[in-house]
């Protein structure tokens, strides 16, 4: 009786019913989701001994991820890849965002849409398995190109090495790049844009400074949506890659299945994902002092210029993130540069006076 | 004239996306084991050398098995997860939601060893069931971003309504808010599968000596000589999940459109 009026009692608030309602997931996720991340994280302390983990505690595992030659560089190209892909994605995707919400009649949007998730959805390793072929020294764009006249031997670089893993992956996450950005697109006010138009400006300022910065939330989530799945993908690499196209899952994959050594697959793994976590903590910190600059120059600033320190910003801090991942003395380097930006925008801030 | 300049790269940009699929039904016909140009001829003894191959029989069942079951269980977690987050506001809500949505951004391979990790130092044998575990875990957040759009379009007078004529929440649910969301339910559940269906890393992890449909079809890329029937099992997966996905498609929207809501298209 008392246990029924204490149930009786929690459904009877709203966070009480909610949360009921979101234990079943919610522990599924906790039990089979977050416990055993967190067992990875312990592990990754731990000692490797043959067969067994021994329970001590060491920074072994991390020293050694950390400076053997062959895991930096493996984490460096992860890293570098996962940036050209999120780049090159995102960009080729927000056109295509932006043609579907403002070019596309109402009526045909969900079909562009459905036509541009099919292949997402479709078999990713017989996908994968087909840029082998299409990227191939007997391959489609070689004997195309050979055919045309174009090129006198098979090109060799772009097959087994980190473009053929660049490409490979920018097919494969051109969906998840294109829905946020669209999503963030069809909730902006059409209204605002004849605002703008009506004021004077050009349909280009317009876009620049109206539709640019409310689609801006849809072009983060895609940012982050392509940049943490890619850093830890497995097929690609495996199978486009070659020797020097290995990423950080493959990595992690040889310790767990081939060498037996969870401690060091933990460690690296939990270092993969900090390097994740490091990326984006410096993505945002710089977007905000940026947001900040950028109003201020709004007004009196060429955009060409605005677009200038866009990029140089990007370059800066992604550069900066590389050099860290690369370690002692690339690590000091890396950090100086990132500290030296900011603190120029936050100089220049100051003295425009931006900062209010 | 700006308008056709998008056209253009839009048809350019669908070309790249659909290059490996026109090119597996082509593989998939030719006449030859070797998969490179120029064609040789039209065949389709690869489509019949499946049936001679018993391991590919052993994969199709168990993935249908762990494919469906993985959607069965991951819709039944996504219904309460969308129900309680459109509906309710409750305490560490962002916190709980995002730790159930995060499989969406996490590399599937973390989430593979994590399990295998835990898995392995409990004592329990690697088999289909902890592939399931796995792709349940993967798929829930999928099924919640279908769900939500469904349980969000829904009025809440309906639901207050049922209450004033005496119904009990149960029976709300039951014979007002299920009948709703309905066709969401049939869209998540065919989502789920499809992705289940091609997941690989966490079955290459977690599967054992079991085989599972993309695990079989990796092992087979080793052997050059196999590659063909891959590609004509390729070419009925494909048309395969264009049909799954249709009929998603169809449900989704006519989900939306009944609840009453707007279409903003796309899964996600």
């Amino acid at each position: 009786m008392s246990e029924g009026s204490f149930w009786a009692r929690i459904r009877r608030t709203e966070g009480g019913s909610g949360l009921l309602l979101v234990a079943p997931p919610g522990l599924y996720a906790i039990l089979l989701l977050a416990a055993p991340l967190g067992t990875i994280l312990l592990y990754s302390f731990l000692t490797d001994g043959y067969l067994e983990i021994i329970r001590d505690f060491t920074l072994m595992n991390y020293s050694e991820a950390w400076t053997n030659e062959l895991y930096r560089s493996v984490m460096v190209r992860s890293l570098a890849v996962s940036m050209a892909v999120t780049a090159i994605t995102v960009l080729l995707a927000f056109p295509i965002a932006y043609f579907v919400s403002f070019h596309v009649e109402p009526s045909k949007k969900s079909l562009w849409l459905f036509l541009i998730t099919i292949p997402f959805w479709t078999s990713y390793l017989i996908r994968v398995f087909l840029w082998k072929v299409i990227l191939g020294y007997n391959g489609v764009v070689n004997s195309g190109l050979l055919g045309i006249g174009i090129i006198d031997e098979p090109l060799t670089f772009i097959l087994y090495n980190v473009n053929s893993v660049v490409i490979t992956l920018a097919h494969a996450y051109a969906p998840f790049a294109i829905l946020p950005i669209f999503v963030a697109l069809e909730k902006i006010d059409r209204s605002l844009l004849e605002a703008g138009q009506d004021l004077g400006e050009s349909r280009f300022m317009t876009f620049l400074r109206v539709t640019l910065p409310l689609a801006m939330p849809g072009v983060v989530a895609s940012i982050l949506i392509v940049f943490i799945p890619t850093i830890g993908d497995y097929v690609t690499p495996q199978l486009v890659g070659g020797p020097e196209g290995r990423m950080i899952a493959n990595l992690i994959q040889l310790q767990y299945l081939r060498l037996d050594n969870y401690p060091m697959g933990s460690a690296i793994a939990v270092s993969g994902m900090m390097l994740v976590v490091l990326t984006i903590f410096f993505g945002w910190a710089q977007a905000r002092l940026f947001g900040a600059a950028f109003r201020w120059f709004n007004g009196t600033m060429p955009w060409v210029a605005a677009v200038a320190m866009a990029f140089l910003s990007i370059a800066a801090n992604f550069g900066g993130v590389l050099l860290i991942a690369s370690l002692l003395p690339g690590a000091v380097a890396g950090v100086l540069l990132i500290l030296s930006w900011h603190i120029a925008l936050l100089v220049m801030l100051k003295r425009g006076g931006g900062m209010a | 004239m700006k308008v056709n300049g998008f056209k253009l790269y839009a048809f350019c940009y669908l070309i790249f996306l659909y290059a490996p699929i026109i090119l597996l039904p082509m593989f998939a016909f030719n006449d030859a084991t070797v998969i490179a140009f120029p064609l040789t001829g039209f065949s389709t003894r690869w489509f019949e050398e499946m049936a001679t191959q018993p391991t590919l029989h052993l994969a199709v069942k168990n993935s249908l098995f762990i494919a469906v079951t993985s959607a069965v269980l991951s819709t039944i977690l996504g219904i309460f997860a969308a129900r309680a987050s459109t509906r309710y506001r409750f305490p560490f809500k962002a916190g709980i939601m995002g730790l159930i949505m995060l499989p969406l951004v996490l590399p599937e391979i973390i989430v593979a060893v994590s399990l295998l990790v835990v898995l392995l130092g409990l004592g329990v044998p690697l088999s289909l069931m902890t592939v399931i575990l796995g792709h349940v875990l993967i798929c829930t957040p999928f099924t919640i971003a279908i769900l939500s759009s469904a349980f969000q379009s829904l009025d809440q007078s309906l639901e207050e309504a049922a209450y004033d004529l005496g119904e009990t929440p149960a029976s709300t649910f039951r014979l007002i808010i299920l009948p709703l969301v309905m066709p969401g339910i049939i869209s998540s559940l065919l989502i789920s599968f499809t992705i289940s269906l091609d997941e690989f890393i966490i079955a290459f992890f977690l599967a054992g000596t079991q085989p599972t449909l993309p695990v079989y079809i990796f092992s087979q890329f080793r052997f050059p000589q196999a590659v063909p029937v891959i590609m004509a099992l390729g070419t009925i997966l494909v048309c395969l999940s264009i049909v799954l996905l249709s009929i998603a498609e169809y449900f989704r929207r006519r989900g939306i459109a009944r609840s009453g809501g707007k279409d903003t298209g796309g899964f996600l």
